[in-house]
């Protein structure tokens, strides 16, 4: 069939909000765009076990420890089900854990910023958690079903990830006045940073429009920006803890907080390298790939074994 | 030849795009091809579904039961993996 009709064929299949599958005829860039994206969210979600798993053995009690514990394994197993659906477009699992490996595959920038404080664990929680179940509870509807049924599952299975946060931040908040000032300082440090999560402004997205007209993004990123501020506000107050943003007001007219505006500048500096813990995280991650060699290798030797006992 | 030898395939119908293939049950037929054709007409009829997988039932590996308590018993108190398990003032809305 001529490519113009499998094309016409692929946009009316996206009009009537049908999922593309598999086996179906999809245009290159199209393949490209979520190979793209899914595995970027997967690298996201196994780059980002890495700044929380910094303070399990610290956490401060056993249920604090186990909620974390569950939390980081839940991450392994959200990359995992990512890089499964970005397989099912032809990209090799070795291929995209190299291009990670050699920083030729972006991650999401706020795993970049440091875990300074126990308070970081609940602001993560809260906050970074609360952005990317923003994101994901609207990519349930994207277009690719394998991408699609991933993210209903994640989500599911991520909800109790931003209340275990929001349960630290409340004991902290109410508790000593020393436990008050690191609950703010946490958030005075990642407010930003999460608000960035969503990407760069609409006018400046690269790979926006293309991904808004497929439906492989439904909102965009500043549309899901605004959605997360104007849930967050109230948790905050409720918190008793100050947003770090004199701008940030409420508009009666719209309905909507408008906020100050974000630091691209420090966003683009992160994305390209140079953030506080880029080279840290990338090393960490080739450092455990590496050291795992010997672990895949005798995993080898034995399913080999017992193949040959079978044959035996 | 009787169909006695031909190899069982198991079948997996996607419903419509956007759902994953769910087993349906299985069939006999001489080859790949032929289990697609049979599962059409056996499991298709009513507009069941838009895609068809047929698996070799000898290629499909199964958890033993025996293994049930091992394999599924660990998970049953690990409450903390589920929302409820932590509290979250009514106030701050759902979360």
């Amino acid at each position: 069939m001529e490519t113009t009709t499998l094309e016409h064929r692929f946009n009316q299949k996206i009009e009537r909000e049908e999922k593309i599958e598999p086996k179906d005829w999809m245009p290159d860039d199209y393949r490209k765009n979520n190979i793209r994206q899914i595995s970027q969210h997967a690298h996201s979600e196994i780059v980002g076990m890495l700044p929380e798993a910094n303070w399990i053995t610290r956490a401060p009690s056993l249920r604090r420890k186990v909620a974390l514990l569950a939390k980081v394994q839940d991450e392994a197993g959200h990359g995992l089900y990512l890089y499964s659906a970005a397989e099912t477009l032809g990209a090799g699992r070795d291929e995209m854990i190299d291009d990670l490996h050699s920083g030729k595959a972006k991650y999401s920038s706020i795993f970049n910023y440091p875990t300074t404080t126990w308070a970081d664990i609940g602001a993560i929680g809260w906050l970074v958690d609360g952005a990317a179940i923003t994101n994901q509870v609207a990519l349930c509807r994207t277009s690719y079903g394998p991408y699609a049924r991933a993210m209903v599952k994640i989500c599911k299975e991520e909800s109790f990830h931003q209340r275990q946060g929001y349960e630290i931040m409340c004991a902290m908040a109410f508790g000593t006045p020393e436990q008050k000032a690191m609950a703010q300082d946490a958030l005075n440090r990642w407010w930003w940073p999460s608000l960035m999560m969503f990407g760069p402004t609409d006018s400046d997205s690269v790979h926006s429009q293309k991904s808004m007209d497929w439906k492989i993004k439904r909102y965009s990123n500043d549309e899901l920006r605004q959605e997360f501020v104007d849930k967050t506000v109230a948790q905050a107050e409720y918190l008793g803890l100050t947003i770090p943003d004199p701008d940030l007001k409420y508009n009666e007219e719209t309905g909507h907080y408008t906020f100050g505006e974000i630091d691209w500048k420090e966003f683009y500096q992160v994305i390209s390298g140079n953030g506080p813990c880029n080279k840290e995280r990338i090393e960490a991650r080739r450092k455990a790939h590496e050291d795992g060699a010997w672990v895949r290798e005798a995993a080898n030797a034995f399913a080999q074994k017992r193949a040959n006992q079978q044959v035996a | 030849m009787s169909n006695q030898n031909w190899p069982l395939f198991e079948v997996f119908i996607r419903s419509k795009n956007g759902l994953s293939h769910k087993h349906v049950g299985s069939l006999h037929a001489a080859d790949a091809p032929m289990a697609i054709e049979n599962a059409r007409d056996v499991y298709c009829r009513r507009n069941e579904g838009v895609s068809i997988w047929v698996v070799p039932s000898t290629q499909i590996v199964a958890s033993d039961p025996e293994d049930a308590e091992a394999l599924y018993e660990p998970a049953k108190d690990k409450i903390y993996r589920h929302p409820t398990f932590y509290t979250v003032p009514d106030e701050v809305g759902h979360m």
